[in-house]
C-alpha cells in the first residue's frame, strides 16, 4: 500500500477523455516519475491530486484518506506540497517573508488573527527559516526582493517554502522546464540531496529524460490519459511501448 | 517604543508632533494678509484632515495590503455617522458610547457585506461593494427615512430622550457633543501679533484618535496578519498551496477597514451632530480611494498625506474666485492678465472637481506610488539615502499564474 | 395583462439605454481588456452633442420688425435664427424641430473622434496595468469630462424636445386590442427602442459578417494568437473603441427627449450599466443586451405601486439586488464566457 493511491480515476472535458482508468501507487520515501508525451494527461492528473480538479469517477487516497472534494489548502495541510511549472512565490515579499508564511501556516494550522504581534519578534520561526535557507544556499539572499531573483533562485525558494513545512509528499510539475542546463543540474542536485536527507516522497512530472533518469526510483508512462507501463528506470529505457508512444507523437 | 521598530516609532513620533502643532503649522500667514486664505489652521478643516486621515488609513489596510479595491467604503462611514447620531439622541451627548456603537455597527455591516462580496475578487469585488453601497444609499434616502432622516438627514431634536443626559440645556437648546464635560466645539485662541491660532477640543480629540488608529495600522502592517495580507495581494495561488485559506484574512482586513470608516463617521458626527445619506454616495467612496492613491497605496503615511492634501486643496481651491485671481495676476499687462485668469478660472471655485479629476488622472498615470514615491524620488534626486517607508514593493511585478 | 405589458414597455427605454452602454463597455472589455469607468461620460457627451446641435441651429440675430413698436415706442426687434436665412423659414423651423435626430449625424464623427483620442491618448497606456489602475484613471477621466460639460453647460438639466411629430403619446393598448386608455405610450420611447434595436442589430451584424468583425471576435477570444498571425490587432481595437464610443454617444443623443440631459447623467447610468455588464457576463455581447433589457424591465416592474406596497423601496435597489444574487450564484454572469475574469 503506497502513501498515494490513485484508483480508477476518470476525467472528461466535454468530449475529451483526459484521464481514463488511471491507477497509480506511489510508495513511501521513493521518487516516482510520471512521464508521457504532450497531452498525455499528466497535468490533469496532478491537478486531481491537489484538489484543483475533481475526477469524474475513482478515488485518490493520501495515507488512507481521500483527498477528493477538499480544497487545495486542506490538501496541503494533509502534508502534500506542490511546486509549479513556473515558480509560484510571493513576488512582492522578501525572501525571508516568503519563508515565514509557510512556517506560520504550519504552526497555526488555520486562521489566526495575529494583527498586533510583530513578525520580527517570531525568533523561533526565523531560525527555522534561516536553517532552511542555509540548506538551499540562499541565506545570503534572505532580505532580497523575491521578484528580482533569477528563475533558478525562485525555483529554489519555492522548494524551500514547500520543504520547510516538512511535507510527506512533494509534487513537482516540470521543475526544470525552461531552465538553462546549469540550473537544471543544480535543481537535480538539490532534489537528490533532499531525497537523501529527508523522509519524503516525491512525485515528479517531467519532460526532460535526463532529470527523470537521474532521480526516479519508479516511472509511470502515461499516454492518452492511461498508464502505459510502470517499471524501474532501467526497464523503461528500452521498453518498446514507451518508444512507440513517444515516436507516435513525433510522427 | 510601543513595540515598534525604530524607523516606525520615528514616523509615529513625527506624525504626533505635526498633529500636535498643526494649529501653528497650518497658520503660517498673518491674519488679514493676502496669503491668509492659504491658512488651514481653523478647527473645521483640521478636524476634516484627521478624520479623513482615519478613513484613508483604514481603507489602505484593505486596498493597500490585499489589493482588493472596494468602491463602497463610504457606506460604512455613513453607518458610523448614523449610529453615532442615534447614540446622541437616545443615550447622551458623550462621544465615547457613540464611537463604540458606531465602530461596532460598521464592523457588523462590514462583516455581512464583506462575507458576501469577498466570494468574488477583482472587478467583481469592486462592483459588488459598489452595489451594496448604492443599495444602502438608496434605502437610506427613501424607505429608511424613519431611521436615517431621509433627504434632510438625521438631526438632533429638543425632544430626544437622551436617558443618561439631558434633552435640553438649561437655556432650552440642544446640548452639544462632548467628552465628560469637554465640549467638542470649544476652542481657545492665542493671539501673537497679527497671528491668531485656534486650539479646538474636537480637533485634539480627533487627532488623538487618529494617532491611535495610525499606531494600530503600523502594528497591523508589521504583524504576521499584515504579511499574510500582502501575500494575498502577491499570489493567492501559492497561499492556497501553502495550506492557508485566504478568505478569513481578507474578511478580517475588510471588517477592520470598515470599522476604521465607522470610526471616522462617528467622529464626523461628534464634531457636527448630523448624518446624511450623501456621505454614503459612491463619489464619497471614490474620494477615499483617491486619497489613498494620492498619498501612496500600501505605505504607512501615504493615506494620511493624501487625505490632508485632498481636503486642503478642496478647501483652498474652492475658495478662490476670479477677484482673487485678478489680484494675483495684476502685475501682468491687462490683456495677458485677463487671458491667464480665463485659463485658470475653470479649475477654481466651483471647478474644484475638475482639478480633482485631473489630479486623480495625473497621479495614476505619472505617480502610481503617490506622494510617498514622489518624495522618495525627490530625495533620491538629491542623493540622500533616505530610509524608505514603503511596504508594498510596488515596483515588483507578480509572476503570472500558470 | 395590460398592466404587465405597460411595465414591459416602460422598461424598454431604460433597458435600451442600459443595453447600448453595456454593449460598448463589454466590447471594450472583451477586446482591449480595459475596464472603462468613463463610458458613462461618453453617453453624456452624446447627449450634449444633441444639446449643442440644437443650440447651434438656434443661433439667431436680431432683426427689426417693420411697422411695430414695443410699449416704450422703440422699434420692435425679434430674434431670427440664421438657419431661417439660409434655408427659409419653414425648412429652418423643421431643422430646429428635428435637431435631436439630426444630431445623430453630428454625433457619429464627434464620438468616434472622442473615442479614438481617448484610446490613443490614455487607455492604450493602461493595457498592461492592473484593473484597479484602469478603473481609477478612467474614473478620473469621467470626473474631468463631466466637469468640463458642467462648466460650459451649467448644472441644470437642459430640456431637449423630440420633433413635434413624435411629441405626444398614443394608445398602444387599443392597437393591441385591450381596453382604450390602459396602455398609453409616448411615441418617442417607441422610437428609442426601435433605434436601440437597430444599433444593436448593426453592431452584431458588423461583428458577424465583416472580416473586421471576425478579427475582433477572434481577438476577444484569444488576443495573443491573433496577434501572432501578423494581424495588427491594436489598430482594429482602436477603431473598436471609437465604435463603442459612438454607440454610447448615439444612445445619449436619442435619450435626450426622454430625460433632459445634465452633467451627471453619465455617472448615473455608468454604475447601473456596469452592473448590467457584470450580470450579463463580462465580455459577452449577447449577455450585455439581454441583461440590459431584463434589468430595465425588472426595474420598471419594481416601480409598480402594488409591488412597492409589499416591499417598500424595492424599486431603488432591485438592480443591485439582482446583481448580487447573480454574481453569487453564477459568477460568470448570465452568458459569460469561461475563463474571463472568473474568480
Amino acid at each position: 500500500m503506497g502513501i498515494l493511491e490513485v484508483k480508477d480515476v476518470n476525467k472528461r472535458f466535454g468530449g475529451l477523455q483526459a484521464l481514463g482508468d488511471v491507477n497509480l501507487s506511489v510508495k513511501e520515501n521513493t521518487c516516482h516519475a510520471i512521464i508521457g508525451p504532450n497531452g498525455a494527461g499528466k497535468s490533469t492528473l496532478l491537478n486531481c491530486l491537489v484538489g484543483k480538479l475533481i475526477p469524474d469517477t475513482g478515488s485518490v487516497l493520501f495515507d488512507g484518506n481521500s483527498v477528493l472534494g477538499r480544497t487545495p489548502f486542506e490538501i496541503c495541510q494533509m502534508g502534500i506540497s506542490r511546486v509549479f511549472q513556473t515558480p509560484e512565490i510571493f513576488g512582492d515579499l522578501s525572501v525571508m517573508e516568503n519563508m515565514m508564511i509557510p512556517l506560520f501556516a504550519k504552526r497555526d494550522g488555520a486562521f489566526r488573527l495575529h494583527a498586533i504581534e510583530s513578525v520580527a519578534s517570531e525568533a523561533e520561526l526565523r531560525t527555522d527559516a534561516e536553517r532552511m535557507l542555509e540548506e538551499v544556499n540562499m541565506l545570503d539572499k534572505a532580505n532580497m526582493h523575491s521578484a528580482a531573483m533569477s528563475r533558478g533562485d525562485k525555483r529554489r525558494l519555492e522548494m524551500a517554502m514547500c520543504l520547510v513545512q516538512n511535507p510527506r509528499l512533494l509534487l513537482l510539475d516540470e521543475p526544470t522546464a525552461g531552465m538553462a542546463r546549469a540550473d537544471t543540474n543544480n535543481t537535480i542536485d538539490l532534489l537528490k540531496e533532499i531525497k537523501e536527507k529527508r523522509d519524503i516522497t516525491i512525485a515528479i512530472i517531467e519532460h526532460d529524460m535526463h532529470v527523470v533518469f537521474s532521480l526516479a526510483d519508479r516511472i509511470t508512462v502515461l499516454a492518452q490519459g492511461t498508464p502505459l507501463v510502470e517499471d524501474s528506470p532501467e526497464n523503461i529505457k528500452g521498453h518498446p511501448k514507451v518508444k512507440e508512444a513517444y515516436l507516435g507523437e513525433a510522427a | 517604543m510601543f513595540g515598534l521598530e525604530k524607523k516606525d516609532a520615528r514616523l509615529l513620533l513625527l506624525v504626533a508632533v505635526l498633529v500636535a502643532f498643526a494649529p501653528f503649522l497650518l497658520n503660517p500667514f498673518p491674519e488679514g494678509s493676502a496669503m491668509a486664505q492659504f491658512n488651514a489652521g481653523y478647527p473645521d478643516l483640521m478636524q476634516r484632515f484627521v478624520i479623513f486621515g482615519i478613513f484613508a488609513i483604514g481603507f489602505n489596510i484593505l486596498f493597500g495590503l490585499t489589493g482588493y479595491l472596494s468602491f463602497g467604503h463610504a457606506a460604512f462611514l455613513g453607518v458610523g455617522s448614523y449610529a453615532a447620531v442615534w447614540m446622541f439622541k437616545l443615550l447622551s451627548m458623550n462621544v465615547l458610547p457613540a464611537i463604540i456603537l458606531a465602530v461596532a455597527m460598521s464592523g457588523l455591516f462590514a462583516l455581512l457585506i464583506g462575507y458576501i462580496s469577498l466570494r468574488r475578487s477583482g472587478i467583481y469585488f469592486s462592483i459588488l461593494t459598489l452595489a451594496f453601497a448604492q443599495m444602502m444609499f438608496a434605502l437610506a434616502y427613501s424607505v429608511l427615512t424613519p431611521i436615517t432622516g431621509g433627504e434632510t438627514g438625521l438631526q438632533l431634536a429638543l425632544d430626544d430622550p437622551r436617558i443618561l443626559g439631558t434633552s435640553q440645556t438649561a437655556g432650552g437648546n440642544i446640548p452639544v457633543p462632548g467628552l465628560f464635560g469637554l465640549e467638542m466645539r470649544d476652542s481657545a485662541e492665542l493671539v501673537l501679533g497679527s497671528w491668531v491660532f485656534t486650539f479646538n477640543v474636537g480637533y485634539y480629540f480627533a487627532a488623538i484618535v487618529m494617532l491611535v488608529s495610525f499606531y494600530l495600522s503600523i502594528r497591523i502592517f508589521r504583524s504576521p496578519f499584515g504579511m499574510m495580507l500582502r501575500a494575498i495581494k502577491s499570489n493567492q495561488q501559492r497561499l492556497n498551496y501553502t495550506g492557508l485559506n485566504p478568505k478569513p484574512y481578507t474578511l478580517a482586513a475588510f471588517v477592520i477597514s470598515g470599522m476604521y470608516a465607522g470610526l471616522a463617521g462617528a467622529l464626523m458626527a461628534s464634531m457636527d451632530p448630523l448624518a446624511g445619506a450623501e456621505r454614503m454616495f459612491w463619489t464619497a467612496s471614490g474620494e477615499v480611494v483617491l486619497m489613498t492613491i494620492l498619498g501612496g497605496v500600501g505605505t504607512l503615511i501615504g493615506p494620511v498625506l493624501g487625505a490632508g492634501a485632498i481636503k486642503y486643496m478642496e478647501n483652498i481651491i474652492s475658495k478662490i474666485n476670479s477677484d482673487i485671481l485678478h489680484g494675483w495676476f495684476a502685475f501682468l499687462p491687462d490683456g495677458l492678465e485677463d487671458f491667464v485668469v480665463a485659463i485658470i478660472y475653470p479649475f477654481i471655485g466651483k471647478g474644484w472637481h475638475l482639478t480633482l479629476g485631473l489630479i486623480f488622472m495625473g497621479v495614476v498615470i505619472f505617480l502610481p506610488g503617490g506622494l510617498v514615491e514622489g518624495g522618495q524620488r525627490i530625495a533620491a534626486l538629491f542623493g540622500r539615502k533616505k530610509a524608505s517607508d514603503d511596504d508594498s514593493g510596488k515596483s515588483a511585478k507578480t509572476e503570472p499564474a500558470e | 395583462m395590460d398592466a404587465i405589458i405597460l411595465q414591459i414597455l416602460n422598461g424598454l427605454d431604460k433597458g435600451s439605454a442600459y443595453a447600448l452602454i453595456a454593449l460598448g463597455l463589454t466590447l471594450i472589455f472583451g477586446t482591449l481588456g480595459v475596464v472603462n469607468f468613463a463610458h458613462g461620460a461618453l453617453f453624456m457627451i452624446g447627449a450634449f452633442c444633441a444639446v449643442t446641435l440644437s443650440r447651434l441651429f438656434s443661433l439667431s440675430h436680431e432683426v427689426l420688425v417693420p411697422g411695430e413698436t414695443d410699449f416704450l415706442g422703440n422699434p420692435k426687434t425679434k430674434d431670427v435664427p440664421y438657419i431661417y436665412d439660409w434655408f427659409g423659414e419653414s425648412t429652418g423651423a423643421a431643422i430646429i424641430d428635428w435637431s435631436v435626430p439630426l444630431a445623430i449625424l453630428f454625433a457619429i464623427p464627434v464620438m468616434i473622434a472622442v473615442g479614438v483620442i481617448m484610446e490613443r491618448g490614455l487607455i492604450k497606456h493602461f493595457y498592461k496595468r492592473p484593473h484597479a489602475d484602469q478603473i481609477l484613471v478612467t474614473f478620473g477621466l469621467a470626473i474631468v469630462l463631466q466637469e468640463i460639460i458642467k462648466y460650459y453647460y451649467g448644472a441644470n438639466p437642459i430640456p431637449t424636445p423630440a420633433p413635434q411629430a413624435f411629441a405626444g403619446s398614443f394608445d398602444f393598448g387599443a392597437m393591441l386590442g385591450f381596453d382604450p386608455n390602459t396602455i398609453i405610450y409616448p411615441y418617442w420611447r417607441l422610437v428609442y427602442f426601435a433605434f436601440a434595436a437597430l444599433i444593436i442589430g448593426a453592431v452584431f451584424a458588423f461583428l458577424q459578417f465583416t472580416t473586421f468583425g471576425m478579427v475582433v471576435r477572434a481577438g476577444m477570444a484569444d488576443r495573443e494568437t491573433v496577434g501572432l498571425l501578423g494581424i495588427n490587432i491594436d489598430k482594429r481595437f482602436t477603431i473598436m473603441f471609437g465604435l463603442a464610443a459612438a454607440v454610447a454617444g448615439l444612445a445619449g443623443v436619442m435619450y435626450t427627449p426622454i430625460n433632459s440631459p445634465n452633467y451627471h447623467m453619465g455617472m448615473d447610468f455608468l454604475v447601473l450599466s456596469f452592473v448590467v455588464v457584470v450580470v450579463g457576463g463580462m465580455g459577452s455581447l449577447p449577455g450585455a443586451v439581454l441583461a440590459g433589457f431584463v434589468l430595465g424591465i425588472l426595474e420598471s416592474f419594481a416601480s409598480m405601486r402594488e409591488v412597492i406596497d409589499i416591499i417598500p423601496g424595492i424599486n431603488q435597489v432591485i438592480i443591485y439586488l439582482v446583481a448580487i444574487i447573480i454574481l453569487l450564484t453564477r459568477p460568470r454572469g448570465l452568458m459569460g464566457r469561461k475563463g474571463v475574469m472568473e474568480d
